[in-house]
């Protein structure tokens, strides 16, 4: 059996007055692509980003239940310390106005590493790892935001593999790209499952079932509340769904 | 239904003729060519103003006139020397108060102001009256802030006229100006900076300095500079702080003059009218000159921070 990196037991989240999610208890498993899906306002999202606290910026913020990380229980944890354990890459590639080399590098800085040789071997092997340190090695000194958009998505990768984080959220990382550049980078969530473990939330039915180990299928009605509905291996979850909503939605017959 | 109303001609596979097209095309070259005057105009009327100041200051400005102490008294004999130092000295002093006050203002405004108001009523009415304030201290006469700063540092604090007593009344009266442009030039910074800097682990005082800071920068140097002018051109304000001494000042409690107020007592106490125009030619040549550092600046900031 694998080993639980993330879970969740009657997890509730509320903005304000409003529960934006519902009982949610689920066990993502290390080191596997577990992938969010379901209709927009689900609460999936929102989910994805109580496991680095970013919900917190959010004013009103409050959360019930239990949410663990390696056993852990991850709401005691000063978020700037669980944010260097878990990294996050965004729908919206969204590389600082920096050169390639300081955008990768920013993590361990931030972490007061000086040593420049160091920083040199950690912003090649992560670029290496985020699979464009041959597109870009000749020019680490270019801006960031001179690179295409998919080169941008995977340098976002690779300045939070430089923080060396356990866990990698994605958030429809490929939202905003071709299919070329989506291709790329979902090879690269595949390869990274290796080392890693990988929840990522998507729109794409075909991108869940190609990335991903597990799925988890979220579901809201007319309260915008959103439960989890249900949690399996994504083959058994795509072929054989045990929830009537699971299969509408997979099959496209919604959402 | 809808096919009653459409167009014959649509109905039959023509291409539709547009209605009084002439008429419509008249109208917009007519109402071009008004916009076009008023552009001109205004244009105009600027060349004038810049254009007399100049021919008329050129005249007398040579490097004699820039290198000689002014005489003083009523001749309004001598040069801009010692008001061109006492202007560096003030637009420096200024600076060096406005500047951290108005910046830090502005971050803590933007940056820590609404998730503070939410912890505590009390804080979240302070820090409206201070956007209250902002707001209005921009538009008021600033021969408020020179009444104020006499008030309080000249005679209160006992600085005397001097330039400390000037420069604090000049920060007061540039604080807005640096404080809104650095506003801004926050608020320009995507929001996709802060979320991807705290969630790479940095605590939000990293995420201000290493990323949100240096791509607001532009902005904020532009306010400065903004402000620098403003302190070049101002006179109300220093009339009453700065006293009228056309010495060097040597200490900072030490009163001055500077171009702009020399300039005013020229014109007022003395017949040497073309010596005002030349230190007027002076000053505009300094407002022109800092206008161009402000296009150059932000436009040499902004394209370092885009590609290459």
């Amino acid at each position: 059996m694998n080993t639980t990196k993330l879970e969740t037991t009657d997890f509730n989240l509320y903005y304000g007055k409003f529960q934006a999610l519902r009982n949610i208890t689920i066990e993502i498993p290390e080191k596997k692509v577990t992938a969010l899906i379901g209709p927009s306002g689900c609460g999936k999202s929102t989910f994805l980003r109580t496991f680095n606290r970013m919900n917190d910026l959010i004013p009103g913020v409050r959360m019930t239940g239990d949410v663990m990380i390696d056993g852990i229980d991850l709401l005691e944890i000063d978020p700037v310390e669980l944010r260097q354990n878990v990294g996050m890459v965004f729908q919206k590639p969204n590389p600082f106005p920096k050169s390639i080399f300081d955008n990768v590098a920013y993590g361990p800085r931030v972490t007061g590493m000086r040593d420049h040789k160091k920083l040199q071997e950690i912003v090649e092997s992560s670029l290496k790892a985020a699979a464009l340190w041959d597109e870009v090695k000749d020019d680490l000194n270019k801006s960031g935001l001179a690179l295409s958009g998919g080169q941008q998505q995977r340098l976002c990768i690779a300045r939070a593999l430089a923080v060396q984080p356990s866990v990698i959220l994605m958030d429809e990382p490929a939202a905003s790209l071709d299919p070329i550049a989506t291709l790329k980078i979902e090879d690269l969530i595949h390869e990274l499952s290796q080392n890693y473990t990988i929840v990522i939330v998507t729109h794409n039915m075909q991108q869940a079932g190609r990335v991903s180990d597990y799925t988890a299928f979220f579901y809201t009605d007319d309260t915008r509340t959103g439960r989890l509905v249900e949690f399996d291996e994504t083959k058994t979850l795509f072929t054989n769904p045990r929830d009537q909503r699971t299969e509408d939605y997979i099959t496209g017959r919604f959402g | 239904m809808i096919e009653e109303t459409r167009n014959p001609d649509v109905l039959s596979g023509r291409l539709v003729k547009a209605s009084n097209l002439k008429t419509r095309n008249t109208s917009q070259k007519i109402w071009f060519g008004v916009m076009w005057l008023f552009g001109l105009i205004t244009f105009l009327i600027l060349l004038l103003v810049i254009g007399y100041v100049l021919i008329q200051g050129a005249k007398v400005v040579d490097w004699q006139f820039l290198s000689t102490a002014p005489k003083g008294g009523l001749s309004g004999e001598g040069g801009v020397s010692t008001t061109l130092g006492t202007t560096l000295y003030l637009v420096l002093l200024t600076i060096v108060i406005a500047t951290p006050l108005g910046v830090g203002g502005a971050i803590y405004l933007i940056e820590y102001a609404g998730e503070q108001s939410l912890k505590s009523p009390v804080l979240k009415v302070l820090i409206d009256i201070a956007n209250f304030a902002v707001e209005t201290l921009a538009g008021i006469p600033s021969i408020i802030f020179g009444l104020f700063g006499y008030a309080l540092f000249v005679s209160a604090l006992q600085f005397g006229w001097s330039l400390l007593s000037a420069s604090l009344a000049g920060a007061c009266l540039v604080l807005p100006t640096i404080i809104r442009t650095t506003e801004e030039a926050l608020l320009t910074v995507p929001d996709d900076y802060r979320r991807g800097s705290l969630a790479l682990g940095a605590t939000k005082w990293q995420t201000l300095y290493r990323v949100i800071l240096p791509a607001s920068l532009p902005g904020i140097i532009t306010g400065i500079i903004l402000s620098v002018g403003r302190v070049i051109s101002e006179t109300a304000v220093f009339f009453v702080t700065l006293g009228g001494s056309h010495r060097l000042p040597t200490s900072i409690m030490d009163g001055g003059r500077s171009l702009a107020l020399h300039l005013y007592y020229l014109a007022m106490d003395t017949r040497a009218f073309e010596k005002a125009m030349g230190t007027g030619a002076v000053l505009v040549v300094m407002i022109i000159m800092i206008n161009l550092v402000i296009d150059f600046v932000s436009r040499k900031l902004t394209a370092g921070l885009r590609s290459r």
